[in-house]
């Protein structure tokens, strides 16, 4: 149960004072999770975290399960799921409600105006860095995609699927990488 | 049955929510605005903007201001949250608990590398979609765009700007 509860607690700290996307956060959970509780090793910590983040659904969750269930299983990535959302939610909640109440106040109304832009080059910058990355033909396909979600309302979800189904496919045709390795696999 | 509806929905969300925060912003558009008309592009771009500045993860703040939104009442926010930890609680374990399986199989790595542009066009179709009328009316709010834009690529605070930029809202439009 002690564990439980401390399990709870570093995520309910992790939820309640980071801010932003999930890799904002890894800084937070590392220091929590490696230096102060000793749960993870370091590098034990980074490899999980990168399937964690290939995993769909929030990578703050994705991490508090891998992280939970190592200490104390199913209950322990239970313990630590419901630190992470809890005060999003209860925040969350407040400034909804508030918000909801002040919608017509003309300083909410002109705040908004001139944060709405904002919004729009907040997506805008990550999209264009993660567009550079790519190998040109993904960049041709990646603004196709984004103008056939927008324009034409097809659900995002088929181009996942598509996606996924196109690499399992090529996987069996590509010729597999033999990496040599010391010792029996 | 709008719970029922709106709770299948966030599962959809949640399942397919490859790359995060921002890539699930165009399929909470696809089933909120363009499928169910259950709120505008612009309540969206709202509630993106508060989920930033707020603590917790963007995902979760965005899930629990979404269900919140549609249906004006605590148990829709319930039930959005509660979808959007499904995922991890059900996909997320297993893949913890085959982790040395997976960790370095051929085929998800094949198909993590194809998701990969659809993620990303994903993502641009949530900034295209907040282009519209109601963001951009008069030359001021391009000028905003540009700022924030410029601000952003330099890696200024989000946080910082989405005040900046509030401020700048109330001082040119009250």
């Amino acid at each position: 149960m002690k564990t439980l509860l401390q399990l709870f607690w570093a995520f309910f700290k992790i939820g309640a004072f980071t801010f932003g996307s999930g890799y904002a956060m890894i800084p937070m959970i590392e220091k929590e999770v490696v230096d102060r509780r000793k749960w993870f090793e370091k590098d034990e910590f980074y490899d999980q975290f990168a399937l964690a983040s290939s995993a769909p659904g929030p990578f703050a969750l994705n991490t508090a399960v891998f992280v939970g269930y190592k200490i104390k299983g199913w209950w322990g990535s239970l313990a630590a799921v419901l630190g992470a959302v809890i005060p999003s939610f209860v925040i969350i909640l407040v400034i909804a409600i508030y918000l909801t109440e002040f919608s017509d106040n003309r300083y909410v109304v002109a705040a908004f105006k001139g944060i709405r832009p904002a919004v729009i080059a907040l997506i805008a910058v990550p999209f264009i860095n993660m567009l550079k990355r790519l190998p040109w033909y993904f960049m041709v396909l990646g603004c196709a995609v984004a103008a056939v979600i927008c324009y034409l309302g097809v659900s995002p979800i088929w181009f996942i699927l598509v996606g996924a189904i196109i690499g399992v496919v090529l996987s069996f045709y590509e010729k597999p990488k033999i990496e040599k390795r010391g010792g029996a696999e | 049955m709008i719970y029922l509806q709106l709770f299948l929905s966030y599962l959809k969300i949640g399942f397919f929510g490859f790359g995060g925060g921002y890539a699930m912003l165009s399929l909470i558009q696809n089933e909120m605005v363009t499928r169910h008309g259950w709120m505008t592009a612009t309540e969206l771009a709202d509630i993106v903007a508060v989920s930033q500045m707020t603590p917790g993860p963007i995902a979760i703040n965005c899930a629990t201001y979404v269900g919140y939104t549609v249906t004006g009442n605590v148990w829709g926010s319930l039930l959005t949250t509660l979808a959007v930890c499904l995922p991890p609680l059900t996909l997320m374990v297993l893949i913890t608990i085959f982790y040395n399986k997976l960790k370095s199989n051929r085929i998800m790595q094949s198909a993590m590398k194809w998701m990969k542009p659809m993620i990303c066009g994903m993502i641009g179709a949530a900034a295209l979609l907040f282009v519209n009328g109601t963001t951009f009316f008069d030359w001021k709010s391009y000028i905003i765009f540009v700022v924030c834009f410029l601000a952003t690529w330099f890696k200024v605070d989000s946080i910082l700007m989405i005040c900046l930029s509030a401020v700048a809202g109330i001082l040119l439009y009250v």
